[in-house]
């Protein structure tokens, strides 16, 4: 386990250093001069060149590039704003903070909207797949699987106006949803949440609905349900025991995979419901043209989703002992 | 010797209600998309305690079905059972899945053809075959883990108290079929139901496994249906045979009576099939013609006719229009329009010297 962990770790940080090295050449070849930017109206060429200089926008490509790396194992001192520790992840030109702060900020509201509507979606999803293998070709299953099809389909930004619309607006069974810290005010964090989440959750739980679904009926025509049954063991036994056992590892793995999607910023919910995490950040970030902010998103976005991918294989190998890891 | 009493009504062996399994007009429906699928029809057979009757027949001849409907196990919401199948008197047709559910595993047992597939690859031998113990006896899970221990020994799975925690990824063919017989008999079953175990292992694996079957049967006095389309394995283990074909029985007899004088052109043609390790290698083997009927629609008639070579034999065209009764001819039980003195000169004249040369 430990050898595997320590592999994947190491594969995780090359993809990291290519994504750096790639998303760096991007945004060096945009128009927008960042000298320019933080330069004040009507600035002198000399004026100009200092700016450059301090940035470090003089030294060349490849230098810029190392510097960064540089900055991310061992910091890097930014002159009057202090010394940025490592990982350092740049300044922000137009939150004139290290990009890290920022990050740490806006971070918290990203996780609460996520880890609350995952389990919106896993709950949802997974219970609506199995009534739906349950009770195979009922009404219900119609209903349900319509209506997976439905959620799969919709987009956030068209569902998000509609539920605030009817729930804020016109029912007044919600506030208007927001982010607040949970260690200010757990009720209000999670009323100003609970939308956010549900709407979240909709793109999410249609493809849990149809995947168990069909996981267990797929697990309950196998040979061993039968041999199960042949030993005596009831329905009810075998349904939770083996059948759900079976589903239970393609499960985990999208449930793994989503999670670190969800933890890298959900932009169009946090967009339409106004919430300040990554996701918004990043959207932010690129109307500023701030490319360090936009660098410094991308990156820990990207850290999310490899360290999710890890723990999901890693949950592969406990959850099926077909599977050896090492 | 044999448990088959001979018939005084056709097709019924006398005695119904004395032997220790007894299956009476079987018949056995699957409501399909395509229609009505006739799996088994009007079968009977008795079984006697510690005997082994071999069931033998094509794939889809409805060995595994009516076998099945013993266990209780067909999906009741496209199955319909109808017949009799009474186990030492008690009739499981019709019993709540609750009772069912108390006999399978305990009084009744089942080995399946695929030990990787019967088995679940989520959970340890031990832990599997501790289960039904567990269940039908009350015991905790330290007596279930004894018990799974002993019952590997007793199936010859050497180091037994390592093995108990393995998965059955991690065991050999042979040996997970081993811990399937372990898992089938950790209750003392009276009745083993084995469906096709041999099947998918290699010839010498075969004979162990059909050797260990014989010495547990010895040992507990479980009374065996051996289902299989060998028919040397047949020859190794059962006292009695039925020969299945197209969901009816076709022929029934002892071991001896069914290898050595079939009566039933089906029966033949199996014989004829087989290789034969000695034979001369030029002499090609003699598959029979066609292939097995559709079940949703078979054929009028004899069930067989259209793959029978010796229907041009029978007078008129019966064997398209008429289906024979099982009934005796030359010693033992078949269901085919030749007369008895036209199938003894059929096997004498022509498949006996087939199978010698």
């Amino acid at each position: 386990m430990l050898r595997f962990l320590t592999r994947r770790a190491l594969g995780a940080i090359v993809i990291l250093f290519l994504l750096v090295l790639l998303t760096y050449l991007a945004v060096m070849s945009l128009p927008v001069d960042q000298a320019m930017l933080n330069c004040p109206k009507g600035c002198s060429p000399q004026q100009l060149a200092i700016v450059r200089h301090n940035m470090g926008l003089d030294k060349s490509n490849f230098e810029q590039v190392l510097d960064y790396v540089k900055g991310l194992f061992v910091g890097a001192s930014h002159g009057a704003d202090g010394f940025c520790n490592a990982p350092c992840l740049g300044y922000s030109q137009s939150r004139h903070q290290f990009v890290i702060d920022v990050i740490m900020d806006n971070y918290p509201a990203t996780i609460m909207l996520a880890l609350g509507g995952s389990v919106c979606f896993l709950v949802i999803g997974v219970t609506l797949g199995m009534v739906s293998a349950w009770k195979q070709g009922s009404l219900f299953d119609t209903i349900a699987s319509s209506f997976s099809q439905l959620g799969q389909s919709t987009q956030i930004f068209f569902v998000a106006p509609l539920a605030m619309a009817l729930f804020v607006t016109n029912l007044h069974w919600l506030d208007k949803p927001g982010y607040t810290p949970f260690t200010e005010d757990p009720i209000s964090s999670i009323t100003g949440m609970i939308l956010p989440w549900l709407v979240l959750s909709i793109i999410f739980w249609s493809n849990y609905t149809r995947q168990v679904r069909s996981l267990m009926i797929e697990q309950l025509s196998e040979d061993h349900i039968r041999a199960a049954r042949a030993k005596g063991m009831s329905n009810r036994y075998v349904w939770w025991r083996y059948a759900l056992r079976g589903a239970m590892a393609p499960i985990v793995t999208i449930f793994g995979l989503d999670l670190g999607v969800v933890l890298s910023g959900a932009v169009i919910t946090e967009v339409s419901f106004g919430i300040h995490g990554l996701g918004m950040l990043a959207v932010k970030s690129v109307t500023a043209q701030d490319t360090q902010l936009e660098l410094g998103v991308l990156l820990f976005s990207a850290a999310a989703i490899l360290v999710f991918n890890i723990v999901v294989d890693a949950a592969y190998g406990l959850l099926d002992p077909r599977v050896r890891i090492g | 010797m044999s448990t088959l009493t001979k018939p005084e009504a056709a097709g019924t062996p006398a005695g119904a209600g004395d032997a220790f399994l007894s299956v009476r007009d079987l018949r056995v429906r699957f409501r399909t998309e395509d229609g009505i699928v006739k799996a088994v029809n009007e079968l009977n057979f008795d079984l006697e305690a510690g005997k082994t009757l071999g069931i033998v027949g094509e794939s889809g001849s409805g060995k595994s079905v009516s076998n099945l409907a013993v266990m209780g196990l067909h999906n009741p919401r496209n199955t319909t059972i109808e017949g009799s199948i009474k186990l030492e008197g008690q009739e499981l047709i019709g019993l709540p899945q609750r009772d069912l559910e108390k006999l399978r595993g305990n009084k009744m047992a089942m080995i399946f053809q695929d030990s990787l597939a019967a088995l679940s690859p989520y959970y340890t031998i031990g832990r599997q075959i501790a289960e039904p113990f567990m269940k039908h006896t009350g015991a905790n899970k330290k007596e279930g883990r004894e018990r799974a221990i002993e019952m590997l020994a007793k199936v010859g799975i050497p180091q037994p108290d390592k093995r108990v925690d393995s998965y059955p990824h991690e065991f050999s063919g042979g040996m997970r079929q081993r811990a399937m017989i372990a898992m089938s008999l950790v209750c003392n079953p009276k009745l083993l139901i084995a469906d096709e175990p041999t099947t998918a292992l290699d010839v010498t694996v075969q004979a162990q496994i059909v050797d260990l079957l014989k010495d547990l049967q010895q040992e507990f006095g479980t009374s065996i249906i051996f289902i299989t389309h060998d028919l040397g394995v047949i020859r190794e283990i059962a006292d009695d045979v039925l020969v299945m074909y197209a969901g009816r029985a076709v022929e029934r007899g002892t071991m001896r009576e069914i290898l050595k004088t079939p009566q039933h052109p089906y029966g033949w043609g199996l014989l004829s099939s087989i290789p034969r390790i000695n034979a001369s290698v030029d002499i090609p083997l003699r598959p029979i013609p066609g292939s097995p009927p559709s079940l949703l629609n078979p054929p009028s008639g004899c069930a067989f006719n259209p793959r029978c070579e010796f229907r041009e034999q029978v007078t008129g065209d019966k064997c398209r229009t008429e289906r024979p009764a099982l009934e005796e001819a030359n010693g033992h039980l078949s269901a085919c329009h030749l007369t008895p003195a036209q199938k003894q000169s059929i096997l004498t004249e022509q498949i006996l010297p087939r199978l010698s040369s």
